[in-house]
């Protein structure tokens, strides 16, 4: 029945008229009742079966059709008054301001007339929209006098949104009547009125007020049976049981001669519940209510807004074969995979056809049925039947798969099996908000126990996940085509860069990091044993390891430097070192890096010295990678991590996706097994300094204090000399902000010169690693700051940028006397976290705290809005494979993207080449070249 | 006060005025419509500053922007005159 293709070519809108109405009305709702006392629709009331059925079991009395098929029929009510559409109550004051309260013609000359009526058929033949015209029109149009009568004209004014008034005299208004509105309207010519902007092909202006009213048919407002067997109606429902019972008794009044008062109230009261029924949020109108007091939801709130039919149900629909459930972490699956729970893998499925190579592994699935994992819930026949696999129907369903075997081979199409989820399968994997692509991606599904998704750590960072109770989707493809679609395009590992900054958005984070950089530091070494161990750990390749530690050796030791070993030769003379060689870690993360990688650049943990001192940097902090061996400097977030790694940036972009997935898979590994070769902890001691530190600090803070004072006394005695732009006020605002802010950060960085990562002295360490600093300086997690507030002063609070200055009248606290300058006064925390704050200190704090909360709530919201306009603005671009970028009209924005046709993913940070970066590659890659010449000649 | 000179006006982009073996030329092989390069109205301060400086611009015709891009150094775009 859906099989046919219609091709929309254009929708007319335009207004029903009273007899469009009539004519699609199956019948005449009278009866302001729903159901009689045994529960069967009244004839003639809301109910009526003529206006279809839901129950399946019923006919309709209409169409024949039972409940499910028959799609509804209108029905109608006779208004006993006119009334005016809430909709339409603004275009029917323009039209009645531009048109003469006499004759009824548009209050424009024969001329105008002319010349607009030109100028519309232009623009509807350009397909330009009518809007700025008819503004125009409506503008030029408003005038004292009619030019075809003569007659003066009264100003007409609107009371929001229904009421129409005229003006009669000076200061006295006339109520106009909707059947007065509609007399006027009914006057305007088809000429004027398509002047006016209603088409009268489609529209007469006299149907924006209704004398019919449809009554939508029940399958629009069902009625729901409760578990009491009550019956509860739909508001609509409710809202014409109103609507029917103030028309019945307008009518009995009228028919009685009722005082003209009376049936004006009444008729208002008829204007008020039509209102509602269209829009129960009109302004001006009091929302009608629910018994209980909840306002009803009538038409235009079905409609309207997030949750309404538009966003809700017609661009955001639900969607069959996906899952949700809280995520976990798991470092031992690739990044390209996800853990799917076994309960989940047997309820969505995948739709497989059956074909001679696959059918013994269908049959098997079968045989499991739906509660044994690699399963299946439902089988397609040939015949389109569609069948649950049960106990009970799976001898009958091998029995046709059977049949379908014995089929010539030309026959046998379309026995398809919607089979379990397993491990390969392709899905979709989203995290909300979905702010960009990254947010859905295709992993592969890794089917494993227990009750929530796995992913692998470095996919957080483009998800913004995390595993404090974050939910997330999976959505598992129907078709090939889109498997495949998704395969290419929508895989983890083609998204390791982001086309937001050109570099990997996916990378390490936090212990991937701090172990990597336990691990690569000169002074870990592993005895051979342990080093072996921790290469099976990280799923290398033995053989190939073993090679290439063999080759590092080689090139130090002196006897066999120059030699030219195969492979078998190389791993028996590293065998033969094994009692008394120690594997570094560089040399362990070198077993990571492609053979032929060239790099150096200045690790996260650089601390920008005056002079640099390249390869010799004592503080492992330039890193050179020399044919795919790290030299020297140590891995950290500089190298893989996400937002920053440069080795992983350069893997993706010369290696391509597959090698630097496996990179960041391995390299995970291994970094896991570096920090459980250490260990790693922190404590409060960590964030210990010795006194004589401690007394420096508060020297400093003392001096800064004293400092602002100096500037107060000049200020308070008119010497100080003001910004310029700036009030004597603002400028020591800001001298006092600047000293604060100097205090803070020389406290912070006497306490840096006490947090080392490492001491040694003599060659030997002084103490245990100080852990929270190497988090810290790795860029693992926390920065130095938060270290220095913890240890050394916590520095100025602020609201809005300034120093703190609400709270009581001159004063932030009562604690300090009026229009008191001072640091204290105004919010400085002298104290360290660790020591802890006074009572003034901590309330500064929380004001300061309570800023930056309300901050992030109130910038989700402002850019979540921000988002929505830019996507609806430019989902519709495209770019052209020249680089022209196009809306979908075709019209030119630009004429090459971005202005130089770079892609932002594939360019380097932004820049479509880094020169420094490149000769510096280029300049490692010949030292690479001199030296395995010079071993060439050597040989000879 | 003397009038600003906008043409001169390091904000205002360099437009030009260009001949027909220009467009063929530098349009010739554009896979767009020409009629749809975005429009530069013919009341424009810059085109009306060109008038008057007897470049007769006229509607239809089409200007070569050439201006500063972050990302390109400098970067030629098109508009068509209209109404």
């Amino acid at each position: 029945m859906n099989n046919f293709i219609k091709k929309i070519e254009q929708i007319n809108f335009g207004l029903m008229s009273p007899e469009d109405i009539r004519n699609m009305s199956v019948v005449r709702i009278e009866a302001p009742d729903t159901y009689d006392e045994d529960g069967y629709p009244i004839e003639g009331g809301l109910m009526d079966p003529h206006l279809g059925v839901i129950d399946p079991s019923l006919k309709c009395r209409s169409c024949g059709y039972r409940g499910g098929e028959c799609q509804g029929h209108f029905g109608s009510i006779e208004l006993a008054r006119p009334v005016i559409h809430v909709g339409f109550g603004d275009i029917i004051f323009k039209i009645l301001r531009s048109t003469c309260n006499e004759c009824g013609r548009v209050l424009l000359t024969d001329e105008e007339i002319e010349d607009y009526k030109q100028k519309i058929d232009e623009a509807k033949h350009h397909g330009v929209s009518l809007n700025n015209l008819l503004k125009e029109i409506y503008n030029v149009s408003r005038k004292d006098k009619c030019p075809h009568c003569g007659a003066e004209q009264g100003a007409i004014t609107i009371d929001k949104p229904v009421s129409i008034n005229q003006e009669i005299g000076p200061n006295e208004v006339y109520k106009l009547t909707p059947s007065e509105v509609r007399e006027r309207l009914e006057r305007i010519t088809d000429e004027d009125s398509y002047i006016l902007g209603v088409n009268p092909e489609v529209a007469r202006p006299e149907w924006l007020v209704l004398t019919v009213l449809p009554v939508p048919p029940v399958t629009v407002r069902p009625s729901i049976t409760l578990d009491t067997g009550e019956r509860s109606e739909d508001d609509l429902t409710h809202k014409l049981v109103d609507i029917l019972r103030i028309n019945h008794r307008l009518i009995e009044n009228m028919d009685a001669g009722a005082p003209q008062l009376i049936v004006e109230d009444l008729w208002e009261l008829l204007q008020y519940h039509v209102t509602t029924y269209f829009d129960n949020e009109a302004s001006g109108v009091p929302p009608a209510r629910h018994r209980s007091g909840r306002p009803l939801k009538t038409l235009a709130q079905r409609l309207k807004g997030k949750e309404g039919r538009f966003r809700s149900n017609l661009s955001g629909k639900r969607v069959n074969f996906s899952a949700r459930t809280v995520i976990s972490p798991d470092p031992n699956i690739s990044i390209n995979e996800v853990g799917v729970p076994e309960m989940i893998a047997k309820e969505v499925t995948v739709p497989s056809y059956v074909t001679e190579w696959n059918i013994d592994e269908m049959r098997k699935y079968i045989e499991n049925g739906p509660d044994i994992h690699p399963g299946a819930n439902y089988v397609i026949r040939p015949d389109g039947r569609k069948v649950r696999v049960l106990d009970d129907t799976k001898e009958g369903i091998l029995e046709k798969l059977d049949e379908f075997e014995q089929l010539p081979a030309d026959d046998r199409h379309n026995f398809i099996v919607e089979r379990h989820l397993k491990d390969g399968d392709m899905v979709l994997f989203n995290r909300q908000p979905s702010l960009h692509r990254m947010s859905m991606m295709a992993h592969e599904v890794r089917v494993l126990p227990y009750k929530t998704f796995r992913l692998n750590l470095c996919v957080c960072p483009p998800y913004n996940a995390d595993f404090d109770g974050d939910e997330m989707n999976m959505h598992v493809f129907q078709t090939d085509e889109s498997r495949a679609e998704a395969k290419s395009l929508m895989r983890v590992q083609e998204h390791i860069l982001s086309p937001r900054f050109g570099g990997p958005i996916i990378g390490a984070i936090h212990d991937h990091i701090s172990g990597a950089y336990i691990l690569t530091r000169t002074g870990t070494d592993f005895d051979f044993e342990t080093a072996m161990q921790i290469i099976r750990k990280s799923h290398l390749d033995i053989d190939n390891a073993l090679v290439r530690i063999a080759k590092f050796k080689k090139e130090n030791d002196e006897e066999m430097k120059g030699d030219d070993l195969s492979d078998t030769q190389l791993i028996s003379y590293l065998l033969k070192l094994k009692e008394d060689v120690r594997i570094t870690g560089k040399e362990l993360f070198s077993l990571l890096l492609p053979e032929n990688l060239n790099l150096n650049y200045r690790a996260e943990i650089c601390n920008n010295c005056s002079q640099c001192e390249k390869e010799a940097c004592q503080y492992d902090a330039y890193v050179v990678i020399k044919d795919g061996q790290l030299l020297s400097g140590a891995i950290d977030e500089k190298a893989y991590g996400s937002f920053s790694g440069k080795i992983l940036d350069k893997i993706v972009k010369e290696y391509g996706a597959d090698r630097a997935r496996e990179f960041l898979d391995r390299s995970t590994d291994l970094a896991i097994c570096g920090i459980m070769q250490n260990g790693i902890t922190t404590s409060i001691n960590d964030e210990e300094i010795p006194d004589e530190a401690q007394a420096r600090i508060t020297e400093h803070l003392d001096k800064a204090e004293a400092e602002v004072d100096k500037l107060i006394t000049t200020y308070e005695e008119g010497f100080l000399e003001p910004l310029p732009g700036r009030s004597p006020e603002e400028t020591l605002e800001m001298k006092i902000m600047q000293v604060l802010g100097e205090a803070r950060d020389g406290s912070g960085s006497i306490a840096e010169n006490y947090l080392k990562m490492d001491e040694y002295e003599d060659g030997r360490r002084k103490y245990l690693p100080n852990y929270s600093v190497i988090m810290a300086r790795t860029g693992a997690r926390a920065s130095m700051l938060n270290l220095t507030q913890i240890t050394a002063c916590v520095g100025q609070q602020a609201i809005r940028g300034d120093r703190i200055k609400r709270g009581y009248i001159d004063r932030a606290l009562p604690h300090f006397k009026k229009n008191e300058l001072g640091a204290k006064a105004k919010g400085f925390v002298h104290s360290s976290y660790k020591h802890g704050l006074d009572p003034i200190e901590f309330f500064f704090h929380a004001m300061g705290g309570r800023e930056g909360l309300v901050d992030t709530a109130i910038r989700t919201a402002q850019s979540g809005y921000m988002q929505r306009r830019l996507v609806n603005a430019l989902q519709d671009l495209q770019v052209k494979p020249s680089g022209l970028v196009t809306d979908n009209q075709g019209m030119v924005i630009q004429n090459m993207f971005g202005e130089d046709g770079v892609d932002p993913a594939k360019s380097d940070f932004g820049k479509a080449a880094d020169l420094d970066k490149i000769i510096d590659e280029m300049r490692l890659k010949d030292d690479v070249d001199n030296e395995s010449l010079v071993k060439a000649d050597g040989g000879n | 006060m003397s009038k600003i000179d906008i043409l001169e006006h390091k904000l205002v982009p360099n437009h030009e005025l260009m001949t027909d073996s220009e467009i063929e030329e530098e349009l010739g092989d554009a896979d767009f419509e020409i009629e749809n390069l975005p429009k530069i109205k013919i009341d424009d301060p810059v085109v009306e500053d060109m008038q008057s400086r007897d470049i007769n611009v006229k509607e239809g015709n089409i200007l070569r922007i050439t201006r500063d891009s972050q990302t390109a150094g400098t970067f030629v775009t098109y508009r068509i005159v209209e109404e």
